[in-house]
């Protein structure tokens, strides 16, 4: 596997955290991104992500260089995964070791708030009713907030 | 070059991808060309990749480049 990647079959965290563990690793922070069922007040069946995958997996490399240039000494991996998502599977998951544990969990908040502003992977949400590509598509991108983008995979 | 289309701007081309043989020098030139076949296109906000970088209105097209349209990213 790589160390930063794009897949289409179901995540495991251990594989993540192998990745990143080291003798001088005193911490591993991992964060999943899960299928949500409701989201403001709407339920969703299942999620369809498609990726531009080359460039997300090169683009999930460079925050794992920013990770590393921010906070000296940690070491990320990171798998998202693409495809038909059902309630509570697992989206990405997101490793980060670090000598002590304060710039692991740092770290790891840096690199989902990082994936959801540039990394070119959408997610479409499928209701009983309808279906919809979730990314304000009538606002300009602001690649510095995420704030027009709607969350559907993990607690706000 | 070669043009790919992602999410709900693939719904407004109506395909993944396509091969376009125009000489269209600029993402500008490229845009411009782009919504005019495509209409509802001006409508939307994307950003653009060549050869899976970020690029401006001003990067230059070669012939054999990649492009792809990416409306606001989901992932996560």
């Amino acid at each position: 596997m790589k160390r930063f990647e794009v897949v289409d079959r179901p995540l495991n965290i251990q594989d993540y955290i192998d990745q990143v563990l080291h003798a001088g690793a005193g911490a591993v922070t991992t964060f999943t991104g899960h299928v949500r069922e409701w989201t403001n007040g709407v339920r969703t069946l299942y999620l369809a992500y498609e990726a531009y995958v080359p460039m997300a997996e090169q683009l999930l490399a460079q925050i794992g260089r920013e990770i590393e240039e921010r906070w000296p000494g940690t070491k990320a991996a990171i798998g998202h995964r693409i495809g038909e998502l059902h309630i509570s599977d697992i989206a990405v998951v997101i490793a980060v070791s670090s000598p002590h544990r304060k710039a692991a969990y740092e770290a790891n908040e840096y690199a989902i708030e990082r994936i959801k502003e540039i990394v070119p992977i959408w997610k479409k949400e499928i209701w009983e009713d309808g279906e919809a590509w979730i990314g304000d598509q009538t606002k300009k991108p602001e690649p510095k907030s995420s704030s027009n983008h709607v969350d559907g995979t993990e607690e706000k | 070059m070669r043009v790919y289309y992602f999410a709900g701007l693939k719904d407004i081309s109506g395909t993944a991808e396509e091969q376009i043989e125009k000489n269209l020098g600029t993402v500008e030139e490229l845009l411009q060309w782009l919504h005019r076949k495509y209409p509802v296109l001006q409508d939307k906000s994307y950003m653009v990749a060549v050869n899976e970088q970020y690029a401006s209105m001003d990067t230059c097209l070669q012939a054999e480049d990649v492009i792809a349209l990416i409306p606001p990213v989901s992932g996560g």
